[in-house]
């Protein structure tokens, strides 16, 4: 499956949710579903520091794909992390810098986060964009 | 006065948010808005635009006039010795800042002390720090307890010679503990030194009468006590302000000057220099009314079932940790209670609370020391006003209750 279709799937996916609780007990068992962190990787060159929650980002290359593992110490932020890496994991640096991210807003989660937790969104965003551009 | 007819005050309450019906809880950081404020505020946004203090046509004394009306209304609210003993300033933030610089420019040498507590918010420490830096003077710090109460029996050993200034909040944004300053300041007079109180959160829960409590600072906020937002006070003893040097030099703060020299206005102009926020400042005057007006007894009353329905529940709840836990009836705690969940993120739940339409604080509440101090990152922080409701309290209970079941 292409990314964009992948982002497809996602919008789709949450398109079935009418109300906010529903959305939020989704992210949030997708954060718990993720695969876990080893404890020894969570250093400070790993952090993207938010406001509120932590996140460790670590990324590897293999067959010149750039493959993203995550985590947080926040579950709703994991949740999100979750679907970023099913976009972003496995994908060429051309490919990540061919998104334009959009599918964060288009499924309704920046808008409602608040400032300073879009902020570390953002900043996970830019991470693996930064990621990409150093590994073209 | 009934919680309905406090509620009718601030419109902002009918708000609904994503559908629900919003309940505030985040007072702890700003108040709502009153109507009387945000109508005196718009008719002076509207008709007295002009500047204070320089012009002699109508508006500009209109505009003074309502300015300075404030003045009044503050000292007398907190008890002042003169009008010439408040100074208006953009918000606590700014005052703390005033006197940190200026007080420490003239009174502050090397190898001075400053104590402060440990439970301070970042503005009643980091100015300091940042004037000690400077000074080359050192920081001492006045510990809390696992509970959250302020350890005033180590002051007067922390106490020396080169001790020049206290900096204690009347009641810290986390723990919502009153502290005991009037003993803080007795024991910090009985050897000479200078108190600075940190008011922001005790402006809007005790009555503050400076003449009593002797404090030689007192700071607050605006926003936080129903005024438009950008107003502060410092109320300084008049002796303070006259030794200290200005804090900003520009327009409005001066004597006669010279292209060589310059002296100085007299109080409390020396401290106010440039275009005061004078649509906002007169509001404290209508603030003022309402603080007294929610101070009603049935009202009182009424909230303190809530808080103590608060209190009880939240304690309650497996794996809930409060901070700021009163010792009996010895210690007082004011409707601000952060709490960590075990096992659950502060974020998480402030995040559901909010599709719930319930506002509450989370994070470091501007007081990082302090959570290191508990070994947490953040805390989760309901903070009331005299407006909110059993009904509120009730549901907030149960959405914290359902938001834990939702992330264990």
């Amino acid at each position: 499956m292409s990314l964009k279709e992948i982002e497809e799937n996602i919008v789709e996916e949450f398109s079935d949710f009418d109300e906010w609780l529903d959305k939020y007990e989704y992210i949030i068992e997708l954060g718990k579903s993720l695969e876990a962190f080893p404890e020894d990787k969570k250093t400070d060159e790993r952090l993207i520091k938010g406001c509120q929650s932590r996140v460790w980002l670590d990324y590897s290359k293999k067959d010149g794909k750039i493959e993203f593992t995550a985590d947080s110490d926040a579950i709703i932020t994991k949740g999100i992390i979750s679907l970023l890496i099913r976009i972003y994991s496995g994908r060429t640096p051309e490919e990540i810098l061919g998104s334009d991210f959009s599918v964060v807003e288009r499924i309704g989660l920046r808008e409602n986060l608040s400032p300073t937790r879009a902020n570390g969104l953002v900043s996970m965003i830019d991470r693996i964009r930064e990621v990409a551009r150093q590994e073209l | 006065m009934t919680v309905k007819e406090a509620r009718e005050l601030f419109p902002e309450l009918s708000r609904k948010i994503y559908g629900k019906q919003l309940v505030y809880f985040d007072n702890a950081a700003s108040s709502l808005r009153p109507s009387p404020v945000v109508q005196r505020y718009s008719g002076l946004a509207s008709y007295s635009t002009s500047n204070i203090h320089r012009a002699v046509h109508m508006i500009a004394g209109e505009a003074t006039d309502a300015y300075e009306e404030a003045r009044g209304e503050v000292s007398k609210f907190i008890n002042a010795g003169s009008r010439e003993e408040i100074v208006f300033t953009s918000g606590v933030t700014m005052a703390l800042n005033l006197v940190a610089d200026c007080f420490s420019r003239t009174f502050i040498k090397p190898g001075d002390e400053i104590i402060v507590t440990e439970s301070e918010h970042h503005s009643n420490l980091v100015p300091w720090q940042v004037a000690a830096e400077r000074c080359g003077a050192t920081l001492r710090f006045l510990k809390v307890d696992e509970c959250g109460r302020l350890q005033v029996e180590d002051l007067d050993e922390l106490l020396g010679e080169r001790t020049r200034l206290v900096a204690v909040a009347h009641i810290s944004n986390v723990l919502g503990l009153v502290n005991p300053v009037a003993e803080i300041i007795s024991i910090a007079h009985s050897k000479g030194v200078p108190v600075l109180v940190d008011g922001a959160q005790g402006i809007v829960h005790e009555k503050v009468d400076v003449k009593d409590l002797d404090c030689d600072f007192y700071a607050f906020s605006g926003h936080k006590m129903y005024a438009a937002t950008g107003t502060g006070v410092l109320y300084a003893k008049k002796e303070w302000l006259d030794k200290m040097p200005p804090f900003l030099y520009g327009g409005e703060m001066v004597g006669t000057v010279t292209l060589e020299k310059t002296t100085f206005a007299p109080l409390p102009m020396k401290f106010e220099a440039g275009t005061q926020n004078y649509t906002a400042i007169p509001t404290f005057k209508e603030a003022i009314d309402i603080s007294k007006l929610l101070k009603d007894n049935e009202l009182t009353l009424y909230n303190k079932a809530t808080e103590e329905y608060l209190y009880d529940k939240l304690t309650s709840i497996d794996g809930l940790r409060l901070y700021g836990v009163p010792r009996g009836t010895e210690d007082r705690k004011v409707p601000v209670f952060s709490f960590t969940i075990e096992g659950v993120h502060h974020e998480d739940l402030a995040l559901i609370l909010d599709k719930m339409g319930i506002a509450v604080r989370s994070g470091q509440m501007c007081a990082e020391p302090l959570m290191n101090r508990y070994g947490v990152t953040g805390m989760l922080r309901a903070s009331l006003a005299p407006y909110n409701t059993m009904e509120e309290a009730e549901y907030f209970i149960a959405s914290l209750k359902k938001a834990k079941g939702m992330l264990l």
